[in-house]
């Protein structure tokens, strides 16, 4: 990926390898925030916000403190507590400096402080060894791939509420199915880039 | 492995600096009131509350947007506990309950099933349900599922049915509701609400004056809660033993099985329930709401004036009644006789309304002892004017003020009070042996049948159109011919005749024939040249209809000369649903508003300017809602016929038998008994606005 383009990689990490559907990471936030539009949407701008913050602040605790320290095994816990912090601070900041916007992402902020899906793109970021700009756009594609995943995956939640569904099958089953169809959809994207 | 201490204690270290570095610098200030108010709240963050978590819920309440009450788990004592922090009264909110207002469930004869659907939200958005009705229940139970309280079943009916005792108002089934069926309210939005066209009501409840809930009250008849029939009447009529004796039922006029059928007899089934609970020696408990605070002035203690004291008491206000006569009632007590509406009975239902905290003052009239500039200096916020129609029109004839000639309000009143108030036989009113009532109308009949219980040997009505013309109540124009009185129709007095001393002696009167139909639809009684008749009698009431006394306006120094006055003597309200004068504050409702019309339309006009006084007085517009119903029918809900009606009898009025009653003033008409009652209860259709309850299928 480091040798891509800035679109190939937007091409990339939105449909080829989007970390809902393709990388089978954030499954909870996926599952938990699609049943009703709004929420799905207000969910998909919380992770865009906080998604490029923390592509950006780990990329730089590891190229400036984790690798010429030879810390590198460090990596999982150090990009948790660094990501965890950044979202408190976040929405501190928010709720002083923008409060329209804290109205907006408030109540989905806390929900990704230790989202994998957030975690998940970071590491990815970091093994395809992508420059500081390229991982900025790799973290917003991801972040965009996790939006549209959602908020498409709401949208047939919404209308699988008017279905006829086997009891058995009713609520998380039948989510998890359609998951299963919208991935196998979007597999038809490979080999794009 | 020290460098990887170092490294994580650093970080950690840089975390938390900055972090705490940041709540300094970023921290907004919040109102130390709502970490203290949410330490009351049960922490749950149930959201049952309508607010997103406790935290939200404190807010609302420290900016004075939720009651303290809000929250739905926490007890009464926790609300207490929020209040005093908040420095307000804890029981300024009233509870809210959730309330069904479909009567439909399994009527709906064509209906979706589908496997798998069973939310009535995805049915009403799919194929829009059962097609019986457009507004009814689906019974699906999308919000018996939504209720967290178990207060909510499927009823055997097919529609939901509300545990009062379990709701506490978090209007979660009233949010998940497509067809807005239920509704949350409080006891106080249930009284001010007015029927509507798109409300879910049978003919019965569209017609009756008073808006009660017919069918709601019939079936807790039927099964045996006769309180809580007395409860649902009380919504809407303080005066149910009276109305229960009195009203000539418009209400069964639209029954549906009155198209089929005999009308379901409705009102006896409300005097069974009113004679209960006054039988029962215990008054049921009527919930009245929080103080609010606001004085009201009600002038005039007949039933428009008991009816809006009664709602604006229940409201919270407090009322003063001011009345000119030594009791209260009205006309109900000095213009009804003791026959059709004993005193006792009357006195009961009254002391029940003033027992809710209403003052009464007696003996005062209004332009007589006092006006309505001193009542608003004395600090009162609103008035409301329910002087009744007490001013009897006049025949403009000859010889009409001769010895022996009275007229029909005063000649009754005259009686009642010495009957009420005295009793002595030597100061008993005039009562000729040959006596005659010119009119048509109840107060016609109320005076022959008076007369006749007086001991007049012979009484006898003039009236100029026919008795298929007369405006009196079916009922009382038959009892009163049972009772022996003589009828005179298409006759048009002319002229009364007296002797030298005065007295009169004769009537004389004109023969009359029906000619082209009036305004009104009835025929117009056309005079025949030369038929001069003369009749001889000893005693003449005129009974020729009656019309408010405004004389206060002239007596009164202040404020009164801007009161309008139409030119039929009422006062002038141009809405007659807000009965708003052209005072703002001063509204008016009942005979004074319209003229003399039945009980039961000045109890519902005195319920509706009590609408109107809560509005104004609590600073909001004093507006009538667009989608009001008033006096018409929802057009869908009127039919031509009406299918699988098995025809059954009408439960006959048990009456005293003619020679018991005309000796004496016991009340004539019985009450039914329970068997009775529960067969006309069952005769009911339990019309809901579309469907009913068919008797075969």
């Amino acid at each position: 990926m480091s040798e891509m383009g800035y679109f190939s990689i937007i091409i990339s990490t939105i449909f080829v390898n989007n970390i809902l559907l393709a990388k089978f990471l954030g499954n909870c936030p996926f599952l938990g925030t699609s049943k009703k539009m709004e929420t799905a949407v207000g969910m998909a701008m919380a992770v865009v916000f906080v998604l490029v913050m923390a592509g950006a602040i780990t990329w730089v605790i590891y190229h400036v403190f984790l690798v010429p320290f030879d810390l590198v095994y460090l990596r999982t816990i150090a990009f948790i507590l660094v990501i965890a912090s950044l979202v408190q601070f976040v929405e501190l900041f928010l709720k002083k400096s923008i409060p329209a916007l804290y109205a907006g992402l408030g109540i989905f902020l806390p929900l990704i402080t230790t989202n994998c899906a957030v975690l998940g793109a970071c590491v990815i970021n970091i093994d395809e060894e992508l420059s500081f700009i390229k991982s900025l756009v790799s973290s917003f594609g991801f972040a965009v791939g996790f939006g549209l995943a959602l908020v498409l995956f709401a949208g047939v939640r919404e209308r699988i509420l008017l279905a006829r569904v086997p009891k058995p099958l009713q609520d998380t089953s039948i989510g998890l199915v359609t998951a299963g169809i919208i991935a196998l959809a979007f597999f038809s994207f490979k080999g794009m880039v | 492995m020290v460098t990887a201490l170092l490294f994580m204690l650093g970080l950690g270290a840089a975390c938390g600096i900055m972090l705490s570095v940041a709540s300094k610098v970023f921290y907004v200030y919040e109102d130390p009131r709502i970490a203290e108010v949410e330490a009351f709240m049960a922490g749950a963050n149930c959201g049952g509350c309508g607010y997103t978590g406790c935290s939200a819920a404190a807010v609302a309440v420290v900016a004075g947007e939720a009651p303290p009450s809000v929250c739905i788990v926490a007890d009464a004592e926790a609300a207490g506990n929020i209040a005093a922090i908040m420095g307000v009264d804890p029981g300024t909110a009233e509870p809210l309950l959730s309330y069904n207002t479909c009567r439909g469930g399994d009527r709906a004869p064509d209906k979706y099933y589908y496997m798998g659907i069973n939310s009535c939200q995805a049915l009403a958005t799919l194929y829009g349900g059962k097609r019986e009705c457009p507004v009814g229940c689906l019974g699906l139970g999308d919000c018996v599922r939504a209720c967290a309280f178990d207060a909510l079943k499927m009823g055997p009916h097919g529609y939901p049915v509300v545990d009062e005792v379990k709701c506490v108002g978090c209007g979660a089934c009233e949010r998940v509701c497509p067809k807005d069926i239920m509704e949350i309210k409080t006891m106080s939005q249930k009284l001010l609400h007015l029927n509507q066209y798109d409300d879910r009501i049978a003919p019965c409840q569209q017609t009756c004056p008073a808006e009660i809930d017919i069918p709601r009250y019939i079936y807790q008849i039927k099964s045996g809660d006769y309180e809580g029939a007395v409860n649902t009447i009380r919504e809407r009529n303080p005066l149910l033993l009276s109305c229960g004796r009195v009203c000539p039922h418009p209400c069964e006029n639209k029954c549906r099985r009155g198209i089929e059928d005999e009308p379901v007899s409705i009102n006896q089934l409300k005097r069974f329930v009113a004679d209960y609970e006054m039988n029962s020696g215990r008054r049921l408990p009527v919930s009245v709401a929080p103080s609010t605070g606001k004085k009201v002035a009600v002038i005039g203690g007949g039933p428009a004036g008991l009816s809006c004291a009664f709602f604006l008491r229940r409201l919270g206000h407090d009322v003063t009644i001011f009345d000119a006569n030594p009791k209260l009632g009205g006309m109900i007590r000095y213009g009804i006789p003791e026959y059709r509406l004993p005193k006792e009975v009357l006195a009961w239902e009254i002391q029940g309304i003033l027992d809710l905290g209403i003052d009464h003052k007696p003996n005062v009239m209004l332009g007589r002892d006092f006006d309505i500039g001193a009542l608003m200096a004395a600090g009162y916020d609103s008035v409301f004017l329910g002087i009744g129609a007490w001013k009897d029109y006049t025949l403009r004839v000859e010889g009409e003020n001769l010895e022996g000639c009275y007229t029909g309000i005063n000649f009754l009143t005259n009686f009642a009070l010495w009957q009420q108030e005295d009793g002595n036989e030597d100061r008993r009113p005039y009562v000729g042996n040959k006596c005659v009532v010119i009119g048509g109308g109840n107060t016609a009949i109320d005076c022959v049948r008076t007369l006749i219980r007086l001991g007049a040997e012979e009484v006898s009505i003039v009236y100029r159109r026919t008795r298929k013309e007369m405006p009196a109540n079916e009922v009382e124009i038959v009892a009163a011919e049972h009772e022996g009185v003589k009828f005179t129709f298409l006759a048009a007095p002319t002229r009364v005749i007296g002797d030298e001393d005065g007295n009169v002696t004769g009537l004389e009167y004109l023969k009359m024939e029906l000619g082209e139909p009036d305004a009104s639809g009835r025929r117009r009684p056309v005079p025949i040249e030369g038929s001069e008749t003369v009749m001889e009698i000893d005693m003449l009431i005129t009974a020729i209809g009656q019309g408010p006394d405004v004389f206060f306006k002239d007596e009164s120094k202040r404020l009164d000369e801007d009161l309008n006055i139409t030119r039929w003597n009422t006062i002038d309200s141009e809405d007659p649903v807000a009965l708003q004068s052209s005072i703002p504050y001063i509204f008016t409702g009942g005979d004074a508003a319209t003229g003399a019309d039945l009980v039961v339309s000045a109890i519902g006009a005195g319920r509706r300017a009590a609408r109107s006084i809560h509005l104004y007085i609590t600073g909001e517009e004093v507006k009538t809602p667009e989608k009001t119903l008033f006096t018409n029918n929802i057009p869908v809900s009127i039919f031509e016929s009406v299918e699988g009606i098995e025809k059954s009898a009408r439960t006959k009025m048990p009456e005293l038998p003619v020679e018991d009653r005309i000796k004496s003033f016991v009340e004539a008409d019985l009450v039914i008994s329970e068997e009775e009652a529960l067969y006309e209860s069952n005769r009911c259709l339990q019309c809901c606005l579309t469907c009913y309850n068919k008797d075969v299928a």
